[in-house]
Protein backbone atom coordinates (compact mmCIF):
# COMPACT_ATOMS: atom_id res chain seq x y z
CA UNK A 1 0.00 0.00 0.00
CA UNK A 2 1.02 3.61 -0.33
CA UNK A 3 2.43 5.78 2.39
CA UNK A 4 0.19 8.69 3.27
CA UNK A 5 1.80 11.93 4.33
CA UNK A 6 -0.76 13.24 6.79
CA UNK A 7 1.16 16.46 7.38
CA UNK A 8 1.21 17.24 3.68
CA UNK A 9 -2.50 16.43 3.42
CA UNK A 10 -3.24 18.94 6.16
CA UNK A 11 -0.73 21.47 4.88
CA UNK A 12 1.16 21.75 8.16
CA UNK A 13 4.81 21.24 9.12
CA UNK A 14 5.80 18.09 10.99
CA UNK A 15 6.46 20.11 14.15
CA UNK A 16 3.17 22.02 14.08
CA UNK A 17 1.58 22.44 17.51
CA UNK A 18 -1.80 20.79 18.17
CA UNK A 19 -3.84 23.97 17.98
CA UNK A 20 -2.39 24.76 14.56
CA UNK A 21 -3.46 21.31 13.39
CA UNK A 22 -6.96 21.93 14.75
CA UNK A 23 -7.17 25.26 12.91
CA UNK A 24 -5.92 23.67 9.69
CA UNK A 25 -8.57 20.96 10.00
CA UNK A 26 -11.38 23.47 10.54
CA UNK A 27 -10.34 25.45 7.48
CA UNK A 28 -9.98 22.41 5.21
CA UNK A 29 -13.17 20.79 6.51
CA UNK A 30 -15.10 23.92 5.63
CA UNK A 31 -13.55 24.04 2.19
CA UNK A 32 -14.13 20.41 1.27
CA UNK A 33 -17.26 19.41 3.18
CA UNK A 34 -19.44 17.62 0.60
CA UNK A 35 -22.58 19.52 1.64
CA UNK A 36 -20.92 22.86 1.04
CA UNK A 37 -18.09 22.36 -1.42
CA UNK A 38 -18.20 22.50 -5.19
CA UNK A 39 -14.66 21.20 -5.62
CA UNK A 40 -14.76 18.22 -8.00
CA UNK A 41 -13.08 15.78 -5.65
CA UNK A 42 -14.58 17.18 -2.43
CA UNK A 43 -15.80 13.90 -1.02
CA UNK A 44 -12.48 12.10 -1.49
CA UNK A 45 -10.51 15.04 -0.13
CA UNK A 46 -12.81 15.36 2.87
CA UNK A 47 -12.30 11.70 3.72
CA UNK A 48 -8.54 12.06 3.33
CA UNK A 49 -8.47 15.14 5.56
CA UNK A 50 -10.63 13.40 8.14
CA UNK A 51 -8.26 10.47 8.26
CA UNK A 52 -5.19 12.69 8.55
CA UNK A 53 -6.79 14.65 11.37
CA UNK A 54 -7.88 11.45 13.11
CA UNK A 55 -4.20 10.59 13.49
CA UNK A 56 -2.61 13.99 14.02
CA UNK A 57 -5.14 15.31 16.54
CA UNK A 58 -4.46 12.43 18.95
CA UNK A 59 -1.02 12.87 20.55
CA UNK A 60 -0.67 9.07 20.96
CA UNK A 61 -1.42 8.26 17.34
CA UNK A 62 0.57 11.24 16.14
CA UNK A 63 3.69 10.19 18.00
CA UNK A 64 3.33 6.63 16.76
CA UNK A 65 2.92 7.87 13.20
CA UNK A 66 5.99 10.08 13.58
CA UNK A 67 7.93 6.98 14.64
CA UNK A 68 7.71 5.72 11.09
CA UNK A 69 10.21 8.40 10.28
CA UNK A 70 10.16 11.52 8.19
CA UNK A 71 11.89 9.92 5.22
CA UNK A 72 8.83 8.37 3.60
CA UNK A 73 7.38 10.16 0.65
CA UNK A 74 3.65 10.20 -0.08
CA UNK A 75 2.72 7.43 -2.50
CA UNK A 76 5.81 5.31 -1.82
CA UNK A 77 5.33 1.57 -1.41
CA UNK A 78 5.06 1.02 2.31
CA UNK A 79 4.97 -1.79 4.83
CA UNK A 80 4.91 -1.08 8.56
CA UNK A 81 8.13 -2.32 10.20
CA UNK A 82 7.58 -5.05 12.78
CA UNK A 83 6.90 -3.77 16.32
CA UNK A 84 6.83 -0.20 15.04
CA UNK A 85 4.13 0.66 17.54
CA UNK A 86 5.74 -1.07 20.48
CA UNK A 87 4.80 0.56 23.69
CA UNK A 88 1.75 2.33 22.30
CA UNK A 89 -1.70 1.41 23.44
CA UNK A 90 -4.35 3.09 21.40
CA UNK A 91 -7.10 4.07 23.73
CA UNK A 92 -10.52 4.99 22.57
CA UNK A 93 -12.30 4.08 19.38
CA UNK A 94 -12.69 6.22 16.31
CA UNK A 95 -14.86 9.31 16.19
CA UNK A 96 -17.30 9.66 13.35
CA UNK A 97 -17.32 6.94 10.72
CA UNK A 98 -16.13 3.43 11.40
CA UNK A 99 -12.59 2.37 10.56
CA UNK A 100 -13.81 0.68 7.38
CA UNK A 101 -13.91 4.11 5.80
CA UNK A 102 -10.20 4.70 6.28
CA UNK A 103 -7.46 3.83 3.81
CA UNK A 104 -5.46 0.61 3.77
CA UNK A 105 -2.53 2.62 5.06
CA UNK A 106 -4.48 3.73 8.14
CA UNK A 107 -5.87 0.23 8.62
CA UNK A 108 -2.43 -1.32 8.62
CA UNK A 109 -1.22 1.04 11.34
CA UNK A 110 -4.23 1.66 13.57
CA UNK A 111 -6.96 -0.62 12.39
CA UNK A 112 -5.93 -3.92 13.95
CA UNK A 113 -7.74 -4.89 17.10
CA UNK A 114 -10.27 -2.15 17.64
CA UNK A 115 -12.47 -2.63 14.61
CA UNK A 116 -12.73 -6.37 14.39
CA UNK A 117 -13.20 -6.65 18.11
CA UNK A 118 -16.58 -4.93 17.91
CA UNK A 119 -17.90 -7.34 15.34
CA UNK A 120 -15.87 -10.32 16.32
CA UNK A 121 -17.11 -13.84 16.20
CA UNK A 122 -17.36 -13.84 19.96
CA UNK A 123 -20.51 -11.67 20.02
CA UNK A 124 -23.19 -13.68 21.72
CA UNK A 125 -26.01 -11.16 22.15
CA UNK A 126 -28.90 -11.29 19.72
CA UNK A 127 -29.42 -7.88 18.35
CA UNK A 128 -32.12 -6.60 16.01
CA UNK A 129 -31.98 -3.28 14.23
CA UNK A 130 -33.28 -1.68 11.07
CA UNK A 131 -30.60 -1.44 8.40
CA UNK A 132 -28.97 1.83 7.44
CA UNK A 133 -30.47 4.02 4.74
CA UNK A 134 -28.07 4.25 1.85
CA UNK A 135 -27.63 6.89 -0.80
CA UNK A 136 -26.55 6.76 -4.41
CA UNK A 137 -26.72 8.89 -7.52
CA UNK A 138 -28.39 7.99 -10.79
CA UNK A 139 -27.56 9.91 -13.96
CA UNK A 140 -30.35 10.23 -16.54
CA UNK A 141 -30.93 12.11 -19.76
CA UNK A 142 -33.49 14.91 -20.03
CA UNK A 143 -35.59 12.73 -22.33
CA UNK A 144 -35.91 10.17 -19.52
CA UNK A 145 -37.65 12.77 -17.36
CA UNK A 146 -40.15 13.45 -20.17
CA UNK A 147 -41.04 9.84 -20.82
CA UNK A 148 -39.97 7.93 -17.75
CA UNK A 149 -37.33 5.24 -18.16
CA UNK A 150 -35.71 2.16 -16.69
CA UNK A 151 -32.16 2.27 -15.46
CA UNK A 152 -29.83 -0.50 -14.41
CA UNK A 153 -27.50 0.49 -11.61
CA UNK A 154 -24.55 -1.26 -10.06
CA UNK A 155 -23.93 -0.25 -6.48
CA UNK A 156 -20.91 -1.01 -4.34
CA UNK A 157 -21.05 -1.29 -0.61
CA UNK A 158 -18.75 -2.44 2.12
CA UNK A 159 -19.73 -5.29 4.34
CA UNK A 160 -17.98 -7.63 6.73
CA UNK A 161 -16.92 -10.99 5.42
CA UNK A 162 -16.97 -14.18 7.44
CA UNK A 163 -13.45 -13.41 8.61
CA UNK A 164 -14.56 -10.09 10.11
CA UNK A 165 -12.68 -8.03 7.54
CA UNK A 166 -14.50 -5.46 5.42
CA UNK A 167 -14.85 -6.21 1.72
CA UNK A 168 -16.56 -4.57 -1.24
CA UNK A 169 -19.71 -6.20 -2.57
CA UNK A 170 -21.54 -5.23 -5.74
CA UNK A 171 -25.21 -5.53 -6.53
CA UNK A 172 -27.22 -4.62 -9.59
CA UNK A 173 -30.72 -3.13 -9.55
CA UNK A 174 -33.32 -2.34 -12.20
CA UNK A 175 -34.99 0.94 -11.29
CA UNK A 176 -37.96 2.72 -12.82
CA UNK A 177 -37.32 6.42 -13.36
CA UNK A 178 -40.71 8.12 -13.04
CA UNK A 179 -41.89 10.61 -15.63
CA UNK A 180 -41.57 14.21 -14.46
CA UNK A 181 -38.68 13.68 -12.06
CA UNK A 182 -36.44 16.73 -11.69
CA UNK A 183 -32.77 17.45 -11.09
CA UNK A 184 -31.71 16.83 -7.50
CA UNK A 185 -34.86 14.97 -6.49
CA UNK A 186 -34.63 11.66 -4.67
CA UNK A 187 -36.33 8.39 -5.47
CA UNK A 188 -36.89 6.34 -2.33
CA UNK A 189 -36.69 2.57 -2.85
CA UNK A 190 -38.09 0.95 0.26
CA UNK A 191 -35.93 -1.70 1.93
CA UNK A 192 -33.22 -1.62 -0.73
CA UNK A 193 -30.71 -0.03 1.62
CA UNK A 194 -28.38 -1.59 4.16
CA UNK A 195 -29.27 -5.04 5.48
CA UNK A 196 -31.04 -5.17 8.81
CA UNK A 197 -29.38 -6.79 11.79
CA UNK A 198 -31.00 -9.88 13.22
CA UNK A 199 -34.67 -9.69 12.36
CA UNK A 200 -34.55 -5.96 11.63
CA UNK A 201 -35.81 -4.94 8.20
CA UNK A 202 -33.48 -3.43 5.63
CA UNK A 203 -33.10 0.32 5.36
CA UNK A 204 -34.17 2.34 2.34
CA UNK A 205 -32.13 3.31 -0.71
CA UNK A 206 -32.36 6.96 -1.78
CA UNK A 207 -31.35 7.66 -5.37
CA UNK A 208 -30.47 11.25 -6.18
CA UNK A 209 -31.39 12.11 -9.75
CA UNK A 210 -28.86 13.99 -11.81
CA UNK A 211 -29.36 15.06 -15.41
CA UNK A 212 -26.52 14.48 -17.84
CA UNK A 213 -25.51 17.78 -19.45
CA UNK A 214 -27.52 18.02 -22.67
CA UNK A 215 -25.91 19.33 -25.86
CA UNK A 216 -29.01 21.38 -26.76
CA UNK A 217 -31.08 22.06 -23.67
CA UNK A 218 -30.48 23.73 -20.34
CA UNK A 219 -32.72 22.76 -17.43
CA UNK A 220 -33.79 24.91 -14.51
CA UNK A 221 -36.29 23.20 -12.24
CA UNK A 222 -39.27 22.37 -14.44
CA UNK A 223 -38.34 24.79 -17.23
CA UNK A 224 -36.15 23.93 -20.21
CA UNK A 225 -34.14 26.44 -22.27
CA UNK A 226 -32.95 26.19 -25.85
CA UNK A 227 -30.58 28.60 -27.58
CA UNK A 228 -31.89 28.96 -31.15
CA UNK A 229 -29.61 30.49 -33.77
CA UNK A 230 -31.54 32.62 -36.29
CA UNK A 231 -30.43 34.55 -39.36
CA UNK A 232 -30.67 38.37 -39.18
CA UNK A 233 -33.47 38.44 -41.78
CA UNK A 234 -35.44 35.79 -39.90
CA UNK A 235 -35.33 37.92 -36.75
CA UNK A 236 -35.99 41.22 -38.49
CA UNK A 237 -38.68 40.04 -40.90
CA UNK A 238 -40.14 37.19 -38.91
CA UNK A 239 -40.19 33.56 -40.04
CA UNK A 240 -41.62 30.13 -39.33
CA UNK A 241 -38.79 27.88 -38.14
CA UNK A 242 -38.55 24.21 -37.28
CA UNK A 243 -37.38 23.98 -33.68
CA UNK A 244 -36.17 20.87 -31.81
CA UNK A 245 -37.86 20.07 -28.52
CA UNK A 246 -37.38 17.13 -26.14
CA UNK A 247 -40.66 15.72 -27.46
CA UNK A 248 -39.98 16.24 -31.16
CA UNK A 249 -39.66 19.00 -33.77
CA UNK A 250 -42.24 21.80 -33.81
CA UNK A 251 -42.87 24.73 -36.13
CA UNK A 252 -42.48 28.02 -34.37
CA UNK A 253 -43.36 31.52 -35.57
CA UNK A 254 -40.63 34.07 -34.96
CA UNK A 255 -42.31 37.50 -34.79
CA UNK A 256 -40.82 40.28 -36.95
CA UNK A 257 -38.63 42.90 -35.25
CA UNK A 258 -37.22 40.26 -32.90
CA UNK A 259 -33.96 41.25 -31.26
CA UNK A 260 -31.21 39.01 -29.98
CA UNK A 261 -31.78 37.16 -26.70
CA UNK A 262 -35.54 37.47 -27.12
CA UNK A 263 -37.23 34.63 -25.18
CA UNK A 264 -40.15 32.88 -26.80
CA UNK A 265 -42.21 30.62 -24.58
CA UNK A 266 -43.61 27.25 -25.61
CA UNK A 267 -46.05 26.76 -22.76
CA UNK A 268 -46.27 23.35 -21.16
CA UNK A 269 -43.36 21.85 -23.10
CA UNK A 270 -41.08 21.79 -20.10
CA UNK A 271 -40.77 18.82 -17.77
CA UNK A 272 -44.14 17.07 -17.34
CA UNK A 273 -46.05 17.59 -14.11
CA UNK A 274 -49.55 18.45 -12.95
CA UNK A 275 -48.42 21.99 -13.82
CA UNK A 276 -45.78 21.24 -16.47
CA UNK A 277 -42.84 23.55 -16.95
CA UNK A 278 -42.28 25.60 -20.09
CA UNK A 279 -39.76 25.45 -22.93
CA UNK A 280 -38.11 28.81 -23.51
CA UNK A 281 -36.53 29.37 -26.91
CA UNK A 282 -33.85 32.06 -26.72
CA UNK A 283 -33.05 33.72 -30.05
CA UNK A 284 -29.39 34.16 -30.88
CA UNK A 285 -28.70 36.19 -34.00
CA UNK A 286 -26.10 34.39 -36.09
CA UNK A 287 -24.13 36.38 -38.68
CA UNK A 288 -23.40 34.82 -42.06
CA UNK A 289 -19.62 34.57 -42.53
CA UNK A 290 -17.93 37.08 -44.86
CA UNK A 291 -15.69 34.55 -46.58
CA UNK A 292 -16.01 35.32 -50.29
CA UNK A 293 -15.91 38.59 -52.16
CA UNK A 294 -19.61 38.14 -52.91
CA UNK A 295 -20.33 37.87 -49.18
CA UNK A 296 -18.33 40.97 -48.38
CA UNK A 297 -20.02 42.82 -51.21
CA UNK A 298 -23.41 41.89 -49.78
CA UNK A 299 -22.40 43.20 -46.38
CA UNK A 300 -21.18 46.48 -47.81
CA UNK A 301 -24.48 46.93 -49.60
CA UNK A 302 -26.23 46.15 -46.35
CA UNK A 303 -24.21 48.92 -44.70
CA UNK A 304 -25.14 51.39 -47.46
CA UNK A 305 -28.83 50.64 -47.34
CA UNK A 306 -29.29 50.71 -43.60
CA UNK A 307 -27.22 53.70 -42.42
CA UNK A 308 -27.24 51.97 -39.04
CA UNK A 309 -25.33 53.15 -35.98
CA UNK A 310 -25.76 50.67 -33.13
CA UNK A 311 -23.81 52.95 -30.78
CA UNK A 312 -25.93 56.10 -30.86
CA UNK A 313 -26.78 55.60 -27.20
CA UNK A 314 -23.08 55.71 -26.28
CA UNK A 315 -22.47 59.19 -27.63
CA UNK A 316 -19.76 58.08 -30.05
CA UNK B 1 -29.40 -13.14 -13.14
CA UNK B 2 -29.94 -11.17 -16.34
CA UNK B 3 -31.76 -7.87 -16.66
CA UNK B 4 -35.18 -9.27 -17.48
CA UNK B 5 -35.24 -11.57 -14.50
CA UNK B 6 -34.21 -8.89 -12.09
CA UNK B 7 -37.27 -7.26 -10.58
CA UNK B 8 -38.08 -3.72 -11.69
CA UNK B 9 -38.06 -1.50 -8.60
CA UNK B 10 -40.28 1.53 -8.27
CA UNK B 11 -40.07 4.19 -5.67
CA UNK B 12 -41.64 7.44 -4.64
CA UNK B 13 -40.11 10.80 -5.39
CA UNK B 14 -39.24 12.19 -1.98
CA UNK B 15 -39.77 15.82 -2.93
CA UNK B 16 -43.13 15.31 -4.65
CA UNK B 17 -45.01 12.29 -3.44
CA UNK B 18 -44.11 12.08 0.18
CA UNK B 19 -45.37 13.88 3.23
CA UNK B 20 -44.08 12.76 6.61
CA UNK B 21 -45.37 12.98 10.15
CA UNK B 22 -43.07 13.92 13.00
CA UNK B 23 -42.56 10.26 13.91
CA UNK B 24 -41.82 9.26 10.31
CA UNK B 25 -39.31 12.08 9.95
CA UNK B 26 -37.56 11.03 13.17
CA UNK B 27 -37.22 7.54 11.82
CA UNK B 28 -36.07 8.60 8.36
CA UNK B 29 -33.34 10.84 9.79
CA UNK B 30 -32.43 8.88 12.92
CA UNK B 31 -33.08 11.82 15.22
CA UNK B 32 -35.31 12.41 18.25
CA UNK B 33 -38.48 14.51 18.34
CA UNK B 34 -36.60 17.06 20.46
CA UNK B 35 -34.03 17.36 17.67
CA UNK B 36 -36.78 17.98 15.11
CA UNK B 37 -38.48 20.52 17.34
CA UNK B 38 -35.20 22.41 17.55
CA UNK B 39 -34.77 22.22 13.78
CA UNK B 40 -38.27 23.62 13.32
CA UNK B 41 -37.59 26.38 15.83
CA UNK B 42 -34.57 27.54 13.87
CA UNK B 43 -36.09 27.11 10.43
CA UNK B 44 -34.08 24.14 9.19
CA UNK B 45 -37.45 22.59 8.25
CA UNK B 46 -40.91 24.13 8.15
CA UNK B 47 -43.90 21.83 8.63
CA UNK B 48 -47.50 22.70 8.02
CA UNK B 49 -49.95 22.05 10.86
CA UNK B 50 -50.78 23.77 14.14
CA UNK B 51 -48.89 21.52 16.58
CA UNK B 52 -46.27 18.74 16.62
CA UNK B 53 -48.87 15.98 16.66
CA UNK B 54 -50.40 17.41 13.47
CA UNK B 55 -47.17 18.53 11.77
CA UNK B 56 -46.68 17.39 8.19
CA UNK B 57 -43.25 17.69 6.57
CA UNK B 58 -42.45 17.76 2.88
CA UNK B 59 -40.12 15.01 1.65
CA UNK B 60 -37.28 17.46 1.08
CA UNK B 61 -37.10 17.88 4.88
CA UNK B 62 -35.22 14.59 5.07
CA UNK B 63 -32.46 16.01 2.90
CA UNK B 64 -32.25 19.24 4.87
CA UNK B 65 -32.08 17.52 8.24
CA UNK B 66 -29.40 15.07 7.12
CA UNK B 67 -27.40 17.99 5.79
CA UNK B 68 -27.86 20.02 8.98
CA UNK B 69 -26.69 17.06 11.07
CA UNK B 70 -23.58 16.63 8.94
CA UNK B 71 -22.80 20.35 9.23
CA UNK B 72 -23.22 20.14 13.00
CA UNK B 73 -21.07 17.03 13.29
CA UNK B 74 -18.31 17.99 10.88
CA UNK B 75 -18.14 21.77 11.01
CA UNK B 76 -19.44 22.53 14.50
CA UNK B 77 -22.38 24.55 13.19
CA UNK B 78 -25.43 24.89 15.46
CA UNK B 79 -29.06 24.65 14.29
CA UNK B 80 -29.40 28.39 13.60
CA UNK B 81 -26.20 28.39 11.57
CA UNK B 82 -27.22 25.24 9.72
CA UNK B 83 -30.57 26.80 8.74
CA UNK B 84 -28.79 29.87 7.38
CA UNK B 85 -26.21 27.73 5.55
CA UNK B 86 -28.91 25.57 3.93
CA UNK B 87 -30.90 28.57 2.73
CA UNK B 88 -27.79 30.20 1.28
CA UNK B 89 -26.70 26.95 -0.37
CA UNK B 90 -30.14 26.64 -1.97
CA UNK B 91 -29.86 30.17 -3.30
CA UNK B 92 -26.34 29.53 -4.62
CA UNK B 93 -27.54 26.35 -6.33
CA UNK B 94 -30.32 28.27 -8.04
CA UNK B 95 -27.93 31.02 -9.10
CA UNK B 96 -25.39 28.52 -10.47
CA UNK B 97 -28.10 26.84 -12.45
CA UNK B 98 -29.24 30.17 -13.85
CA UNK B 99 -25.67 31.15 -14.67
CA UNK B 100 -25.19 28.01 -16.76
CA UNK B 101 -28.00 29.23 -18.93
CA UNK B 102 -25.84 32.11 -20.12
CA UNK B 103 -22.57 30.25 -20.41
CA UNK B 104 -23.43 27.71 -23.06
CA UNK B 105 -23.50 29.85 -26.17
Amino acid sequence: MEYKDYYAIMGVKRDAPQDEIKRAYRKLARKYHPDVSKEPDAEARFKEIGEAYEVLKDPEKRTAYDQLGANWKAGEEFRPPPNWDQGFEFTGGFSGAGAEQFSDFFESLFGHGGFTRDFGRGAQREFHARGEDTYAKVVIDLEDAYQGATRTLTLKHTELGADGRPRIKERTLNVRIPKGVRQGQHIRLANQGGAGIGRGEAGDLYLEVEFRRHPLYHVEGKDVFLNLPVAPWEAALGATIKVPTPTGKVDMKIPPHSTGDRKLRLKGRGIPAKEPGDLFVVLKIALPPADTEADRSAYREFEQVFEFNPRTGLGV
Amino acid sequence: MNDEQRKLLSGEVLEEDIELTLAELCQACHVTTDDIIEFVEYGVVEPRGPEPARWRFRGVSVKRIRSARRLERDLGVNAAGAALALDLLEEIEWMRSRLHRFEDW
